[in-house]
């Protein structure tokens, strides 16, 4: 099993102080507007926070050279983009990169290792069949799978996605959690989410971040960080949570 | 390419027969006129077409070409300058002046450019330098000092590879070498840049590297190929499109057959010119853009249809 280091954030956005923690799911959650693109962001590596420090194993994340920060986080953004008629393959090989030296350089890449990655990544997410198949030709639904299986062949210990179930119906938003909620559990992965459907981060979530105006409102289990009064106060609406725990459904109130 | 080089030797205004000895001059006309010559078709098509094949993948777009950058503009800009001058008579002038017109093309896009990083920003500064100096160009043939020049800055801007010696091959070798390095280099990065800028960086894409290598890689092929035969349109373009049904799509798996084609495009193009019955020599760069500009349009009504 692996086990990874924990994601400190420290003072971001304002007043963001948080440790991720490896193996648990995490959902960042707000309105609009919040600072959830850009936490994420920042956790990727991809932008500078404007103070404070997002630490990695005790270590600055911006000391890491981008390779080596690449090799452990892999980012899926809000609107992924796919150039060229590549194949399901090829679009999953791609997440290798930042195991691959340049050319010339002396890290050069261990074919075996990629190709047994690629082929776990695919497997896991069920892409066999369409390993050949042109990426622009796939359904919405394949397509999602195809990018997240892009970002596991890089063998990351977190995964960050921006509103990953964006676009998928809900069949297959049920089935990307359930696969990702597996690999938290068995293979250690810290999974970061942003989420706008509470009633999923309720119940898939191992702990909810919500942001509000740059500031972490809420922070912990769903069942607080969500609780019927955050949400009044983050989003500045009435609802109502009903339903079993695993399960649950936010109504409307009033 | 094993027929064709060959084949370029011994084509031509006098056609040399192999198994004929007898023909006044062969010696010569090989080693001193068609020898180097196709030397220079490779490596000028090579060039031009690694190239196109980086600034696709770089943009992301397939119509993206090398003269988008600016830097083939600049170079031919530097060229105009020392017929300007008067400086062209001596034989390595032009091509110095011209490299020199590329290398500022390349500093000033690196200087606008290289702060961000980003895409959007270095095209339209590569859009900016092509037109400034293409209005330059116009400036100094309207003022040129005299007819002669003028007359010999435009035969020159149609691109030929007509008259060219071994001091053209040394200057252009070892350049569009050390450009196809740098570009195979960006391979990785290009690679990158298929799933979007953000994707790319969180694969460790590093965007300003990637640049400088785009910007010194595209300078070093382009402008040396302009420097020696002047502007040769659509090779960049072409090229590319021909390769990638043969690939994975990848941009880096794209580089080096590009330039293999390329060199083998130009080498036939130039070819062709020499023994077509024309008065004079058909330029090279007019029967490129001629066969480019109808591949051009058809690219563009494939797209339309979704097909590429």
């Amino acid at each position: 099993m692996l086990v990874a280091q924990a994601l400190i954030v420290e003072q971001r956005l304002a007043g963001i102080s948080a440790t991720l923690r490896p193996g648990e799911i995490t959902a960042i959650c707000g309105p609009n507007g919040a600072g959830k693109s850009t936490l994420l962001a920042c956790l990727a590596g991809l932008l500078a926070p404007d103070s404070g420090s997002i630490s990695f194993g005790g270590a600055p994340l911006s000391s890491l050279h981008p390779r080596e920060r690449a090799r452990v986080i892999g980012f899926l953004p809000q609107t992924p983009e796919v150039a060229w008629d590549v194949t399901v393959g090829t679009l999953v090989a791609l997440g290798r990169l930042p195991w691959q030296g340049a050319p010339l350089s002396r890290a050069a890449a261990k074919p075996e290792e990629d190709t047994a990655a690629i082929n776990a990544a695919i497997e896991t997410m069920d892409l066999a069949a369409l390993r050949r198949r042109v990426v622009q030709a796939l359904s919405g639904g394949e397509r999602a799978r195809a990018l997240v299986a892009r970002v596991l062949a890089g063998s990351p210990r977190w995964l960050l996605a921006d509103e990953p179930l964006a676009n998928l119906d809900l069949g297959h938003q049920l089935a990307l959690l359930g696969t990702l909620r597996k690999l938290a559990r068995e293979q250690g992965l810290g999974v970061v989410l942003v989420l706008h459907d509470l009633a999923q981060a309720m119940n898939f979530a191992d702990r909810v971040l919500v942001l509000a105006e740059g500031r972490v409102l809420a922070d912990g289990a769903p069942e607080e960080a969500l609780a019927e009064q955050i949400i009044a106060a983050g989003w500045g609406v009435k609802a109502r949570w009903l339903g079993e725990p695993g399960a649950k459904a936010l109504a409307a109130a009033g | 390419m094993v027929i064709a080089v060959p084949l370029s030797l011994l084509a031509g205004r006098v056609w040399i027969d192999p198994f004929d000895p007898v023909t006044p001059n062969a010696a010569v006309i090989l080693t001193e006129l068609r020898l180097p010559r196709a030397l220079l078709a490779l490596c000028v098509g090579a060039g031009l077409g690694a190239a196109g094949a980086a600034m696709q993948g770089y943009l992301r777009n397939p119509l993206a070409d090398p003269g988008l950058f600016g830097i083939a503009p600049g170079a031919a800009l530097g060229a105009v300058l020392s017929f300007w001058t008067g400086y062209s008579a001596a034989p390595w002038t032009l091509p110095l002046f011209s490299l020199a017109g590329a290398a500022a093309a390349m500093a000033l896009l690196g200087l606008i450019a290289g702060r961000s990083g980003g895409v959007a920003l270095f095209t339209l500064a590569g859009m900016m330098i092509a037109s400034l100096a293409g209005a330059l160009m116009s400036l100094a043939i309207s003022l040129s000092p005299t007819p002669f020049a003028m007359s010999e800055i435009v035969t020159w801007l149609m691109g030929a590879l007509t008259d060219r010696g071994w001091h053209e091959v040394w200057i252009a070798a070892p350049l569009t070498l050390a450009g196809l390095v740098l570009l195979r280099l960006a391979g990785r990065g290009l690679d990158a840049l298929t799933l979007g800028e953000a994707a790319a960086r969180s694969l460790g894409m590093e965007p300003r590297r990637l640049q400088a290598l785009m910007i010194a890689g595209v300078g070093l092929t382009v402008g040396a190929g302009v420097a020696v035969a002047g502007i040769i349109g659509f090779v960049g373009l072409m090229v590319p499109h021909f390769v990638r049904p043969f690939t994975n799509r990848r941009p880096s798996a794209l580089i080096v057959p590009s330039a293999l084609a390329g060199a083998l495009l130009l080498l036939v193009a130039d070819c062709l010119c020499r023994v077509l019955p024309t008065v004079s020599e058909l330029r090279l760069g007019i029967a490129l853009s001629l066969l480019g500009a109808p591949f051009f349009l058809a690219l563009l009504l494939r797209m339309k249809r979704g097909l590429v």
